[in-house]
């Protein structure tokens, strides 16, 4: 999308609403649907993957060190990768009360 | 030269579905309809039409199938009626919405209860906001053109809409009429194939039916209203081509011995030719009355309604479906809207008449309009009724 679709006109519309571009879904800050957002412990943190396996929005990726961290842009703080980690090494935190 | 030839109104409306080069047929078996579905499954079946046939399991479907094949840029046509279309009538909406030329004919039947299977209007009454261009006609003749014009009018690039083609059940689907038959050539040369704008094709991935969130769909809401209402100089258009092609030509709004007509009665349907015959008759007694036959009822042609009623001192509507607890009749309450700006303007009096294809025969229709005369005369300017009902 070339601009956010709260700026679109009705006259910009693709006709039928069409979306003609695709994969476009990638455009879209998810991210800011969370309250928590996750924080990795890298002492605990054993490299297992679960968290990037599942993590149901595939926000995780492998950084250069190795370690599976989570794209803000589009985790929406479910929770599921703090749940699922065997050694506890991610906590769920206040985004708010992080900064 | 055209052929003209003796046959039943469903099969002649067949018969324009495969001349028309159809690709995909699915449609479900629901009586008054029943004629069209079977004719077109013969047609497939023998190898005469070179089309898809989808035998599913329920209207639904039917059109739901239609979206999907019309998606991918095939020609795509169903047909239903009654009950059919009331469980048709979510994916009516998503048909327009995703603005898909498909073409439908409803052979108009009551709505149960209680369960009946004659004719009125109550069925496409019941989807008139659903975003279809809708059109209804008088006899088979019109069924037969309309559905060609039905095809090249939606998939015009600047309309792109679905289409709506009513004719009365029985009325018109089960008789046998003269109908004109135009050669495949001239069909060709009217109806060029289908160039869809947008298509589901693995090459180029797009799509379609996403999602909107209140921050967009007001503007989508917008885009489609514009759509609609700006069809109607294509609709003209197309009407006028195919008057050239075929010498018969079409009108929104269409009147009978109405110019000096002081009562103007207002029909839509096959009403128009039994009131015409009405006309006739009290016209022979020196009575200024005439006919008003409203063709294309979406987009609603409020202009040339308001060029044939305005002269008139009154207006008798005659709705074949009723808006239960509302205004009474449908047509009524639109065409009250129409003229409501101006003044002077005629009294409208509104009967519901042919209620589940109760016959309405041309002394119904001066009964009517005495009725209506005496009534307004006595002060009664607006009134509504039921005609014919046994107090």
């Amino acid at each position: 999308m070339t601009k956010p679709e709260s700026e679109w006109t009705w006259k910009e519309l693709p006709v039928g609403n069409v979306v003609l571009e695709p994969g476009n879904a990638s455009q879209y800050r998810t991210g800011d649907w969370k309250t928590l957002k996750p924080i990795l412990n890298r002492e605990l943190c054993i490299h297992c993957g679960l968290c990037y396996i599942f993590c149901p929005d595939m926000a995780y990726n492998l950084n250069e060190e190795s370690y599976f961290i989570a794209d803000l842009f589009y985790c929406k703080g479910c929770g599921i990768c703090a749940k699922e980690c065997p050694t506890g090494a991610i906590t769920m935190v206040l985004e708010e009360e992080e900064k | 030269m055209a052929k003209r030839v003796g046959m039943e109104v469903s099969i002649a409306a067949a018969e324009a579905v495969k001349q028309a080069n159809v690709d995909v047929v699915s449609a479900y078996p629901i009586t008054p309809q029943t004629h069209i579905v079977e004719h077109l499954s013969e047609l497939v079946a023998n190898g005469e039409m070179d089309a898809e046939f989808f035998c599913v399991e329920s209207e639904h479907s039917a059109l739901s199938v239609c979206v999907g094949s019309e998606a991918t840029g095939a020609r795509s046509f169903t047909c239903t009626s009654s009950q059919g279309l009331a469980l048709m009538s979510e994916i009516t909406y998503i048909a327009s919405g995703l603005r898909l030329p498909i073409v439908m004919v409803i052979s108009n039947r009551t709505l149960s209860a209680p369960l009946s299977i004659w004719n009125d209007h109550s069925d496409v009454m019941s989807i008139r906001d659903c975003g279809w261009i809708q059109v209804f006609t008088e006899n088979g003749q019109e069924v037969y053109d309309h559905i060609f014009i039905a095809y090249r009018l939606g998939e015009d690039r600047n309309v792109l809409l679905p289409v709506i083609v009513n004719m009365d059940g029985f009325i018109l689907s089960h008789v046998i009429e003269p109908i004109e038959l135009l050669e495949q050539e001239k069909v060709d040369q009217f109806l060029p194939p289908y160039q869809p704008l947008h298509r589901l094709h693995p090459d180029r991935p797009i799509t379609m039916g996403a999602f909107a969130l209140p921050s967009i769909f007001a503007e989508t809401k917008k885009a489609q209203e514009v759509a609609l209402r700006s069809s109607e100089p294509k609709v003209l258009e197309t009407w006028k081509a195919f008057g050239d092609l075929t010498g018969r030509y079409y009108h929104p709004v269409e009147t009978y011995r109405a110019e000096d007509a002081e009562t103007l009665l207002v029909t839509m349907g096959s009403f128009g030719e039994t009131a015409s015959v009405a006309v006739d008759m009290m016209r022979d007694e020196g009575r200024p009355v005439g006919l008003i036959k409203i063709r294309l009822w979406r987009p609603f042609p409020f202009d040339e309604f308001k060029k044939a009623s305005l002269k008139a001192k009154q207006l008798v509507v005659i709705d074949r479906a009723i808006s239960v607890g509302g205004p009474g009749g449908i047509v009524a309450s639109e065409v009250k809207s129409a003229i409501y700006g101006d003044e002077p303007r005629p009294s409208v009096y509104n009967f519901a008449a042919g209620i589940s294809g109760r016959d309405v025969t041309p002394s119904d229709f001066i009964r009517m309009v005495d009725k209506a005369e005496i009534e307004i005369e006595e002060g009664n300017k607006e009134g509504y009724e039921i005609y014919g009902v046994r107090e």
